[in-house]
């Protein structure tokens, strides 16, 4: 059967503006995604009918809040296919994810260890790791990129030892998009006992994840890439080492009982939860993790697949254009250069057409620095996207690139 | 020709275009021809922060004026710099620091801009103005 694409794009009401006087054209779903109406409504629900604290209050309202919070984190458990409920802990998003991780590894981490990340990774999953390692005088190792976009796993496996204390690295690339061989690395890593954290952000809307066939030890990812609303994301930790790990902020409903010397603190997940959390988006995350399901993430995985290979083939034809990521492995996601033709000039004329793509260093700056550019154009595309749309981006992007040349 | 006039100027010829595609393919145009600068002042000295693309800009006097010379690794970026310049070198620094910008709103580019090239086009008016108001200290201490 075919996927019911226009049928899916009457569920996102932003689809239907113009730009300029054109129609949109949303091709920056690696930066944001749009949201259907489902979730949308599920604000509105929530603010409407259950706005309330959870865990607090005793009444009606507060105990239906919780229920409903409490359901949205057993329902990404089993999205994901954690073992435990608990070991889903709501955080801001990738970022807040990844951070409470390596500030509570400062335990783990001393002068002389390592720390494993890759060249490819985003600002989000290098910079906290980088400074983890300047704090503690431990070493930051980066694993090779190779030209085709793909990560060196010659070098990587080489580069396992008893002393790495952290593998950090992205299932996919924001710039690339290749879809990186995590699970060989994971199973290498655990030979050394080390423990992974997956930068799942790019991941999460694309292809199906799996964090216990993966048996990544952390898996980050946020609300707003997979068609939720933003403000909201997923950490999750295997419950051994979120037992280990020390609290990472104080207050609210992390705490069992306060004494005025010490406190007793709560267990898993809530340990992690300092402060009132973001119900309201949680509960839209859900929604929108719901959505993908229903659909299917397989299809969706080969409905964006075709997209990517139309446009691919189209681009290879159109002169100057070079492809930056050009792994067997990848998803939907277009970077490119064109030569003599600065990136923020046709991200301006291409706009000017209504197509809405990125340009520059996509906050993965060593990577851009590595591959000897000074930026690229990306065009990353979601399910909502179509065969008319690409063709007429590569009709435009011809276009833009004869008024600049 | 005053500021005022010149600015006016290209204010008319934005408004011979109806349509945004053709008033950026006039950028372009302008970008193109625009003089390239001297290579000795392509320097981090002379880059302008705050914009996405990189932009140089060296000022220089001759005869009581400032006359301007820029360049711009983007050439949209370089054609609004080379409305810039036609509009406001061959000044004396009293005439720039005293240059009314709101021309700039006429043309419609600083709401058509998005606000990073905005930001960049800010930046580029106050290192315009930074220069004018340096030579006008300079010639006041002669
Ligand atoms: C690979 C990757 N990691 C991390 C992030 C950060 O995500 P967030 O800004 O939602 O925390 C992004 C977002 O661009 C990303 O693409």
């Amino acid at each position: 059967m075919a996927f019911p694409v226009n049928q899916l794009r009457n569920d996102f009401p932003i689809l239907s503006t113009q730009v300029h006087g054109k129609p949109l054209v949303y091709f920056d779903n690696g930066a944001t995604t749009q949201k259907p109406r489902q979730v949308i409504n599920r604000l509105v629900e929530y603010y409407e009918t259950e706005n309330s604290n959870v865990h607090r209050g005793a009444h009606h309202l507060s105990n239906l809040a919780t229920v409903s919070f409490e359901g949205a984190r057993n329902f990404i458990a089993q999205y994901i296919n954690a073992l435990k409920t608990e070991e889903v802990i709501f955080t801001r998003g990738t970022t807040d994810s990844i951070n409470l991780v390596s500030t509570c590894f400062q335990s783990f981490v001393h002068q002389g260890d390592e720390i494993i990340i890759s060249e490819m990774e985003h600002h989000s999953n290098l910079v906290p790791w980088q400074q983890l390692c300047l704090s503690k005088k431990a070493r930051l190792s980066v694993i090779p990129v190779l030209e085709d976009g793909t990560l060196d796993m010659e070098t990587a496996t080489q580069m396992l030892s008893p002393k790495v204390k952290m593998m950090a690295i992205s299932h996919i690339s924001n710039v690339l998009g290749t879809i990186n061989p995590v699970k060989e690395l994971i199973a290498k890593a655990h030979k050394y006992s080390i423990p992974v954290l997956i930068d799942g952000a790019q991941a999460i809307a694309h292809i199906p994840v799996d964090v216990r066939d993966l048996d990544c030890d952390f898996y980050a990812f946020s609300s707003h890439k997979a068609y939720g609303p933003m403000g909201a994301g997923v950490l999750y930790g295997k419950s051994v080492w979120l037992n280990k790990m020390p609290p990472y902020q104080f207050g609210g409903e992390m705490i069992d009982q306060v004494f005025l010397n010490e406190t007793v603190f709560n267990r898993l997940p809530y340990k992690f939860e300092a402060g009132t959390p973001n119900v309201a988006d949680v509960l839209g995350m859900e929604t929108a993790l719901h959505y993908l399901e229903t659909i299917g993430i397989d299809k969706i995985q080969k409905y964006e697949d075709k997209l990517l290979k139309h446009a691919t083939s189209l681009m290879l034809e159109v002169p100057g254009i070079k492809l930056i990521g050009t792994a067997k492995h990848k998803t939907a996601v277009l970077s490119f250069v064109v030569e003599g033709v600065h990136p923020y000039d046709l991200g301006t004329l291409l706009d000017q057409m209504g197509i809405a793509v990125r340009t520059g260093n996509h906050c993965a700056q060593p990577l851009v620095e590595s591959l000897g550019i000074n930026g690229t154009i990306r065009a990353s595309f979601g399910l909502y996207n179509t065969i008319s749309e690409v063709e007429y981006f590569v009709a435009s992007l011809k276009k833009a690139i004869a008024m600049l040349l | 020709m005053t500021i005022n006039e010149s600015a006016q100027g290209v204010v008319e010829e934005f408004w011979m275009f109806d349509d945004w595609m053709d008033k950026y393919a006039y950028l372009i145009e302008l970008g193109k021809d625009l003089p390239v600068i001297d290579s000795q002042f392509k320097t981090n000295n002379h880059l302008i922060s705050g914009c996405q693309s990189r932009v140089w800009l060296h000022a220089e006097e001759q005869e009581g004026q400032i006359v301007f010379t820029a360049d711009s690794d983007a050439v949209i970026t370089k054609g609004i710099v080379s409305l810039l310049i036609r509009i406001l070198s061959n000044h004396t620094p009293q005439e720039i620091l005293e240059a009314d910008f709101s021309f700039l709103e006429s043309i419609g580019l600083q709401e058509h801009l998005s606000p990073t090239r905005a930001n960049g086009l800010a930046s580029m008016i106050k290192q315009i103005q930074l220069y004018a108001r340096a030579f006008q200290l300079k010639s006041n201490q002669l």
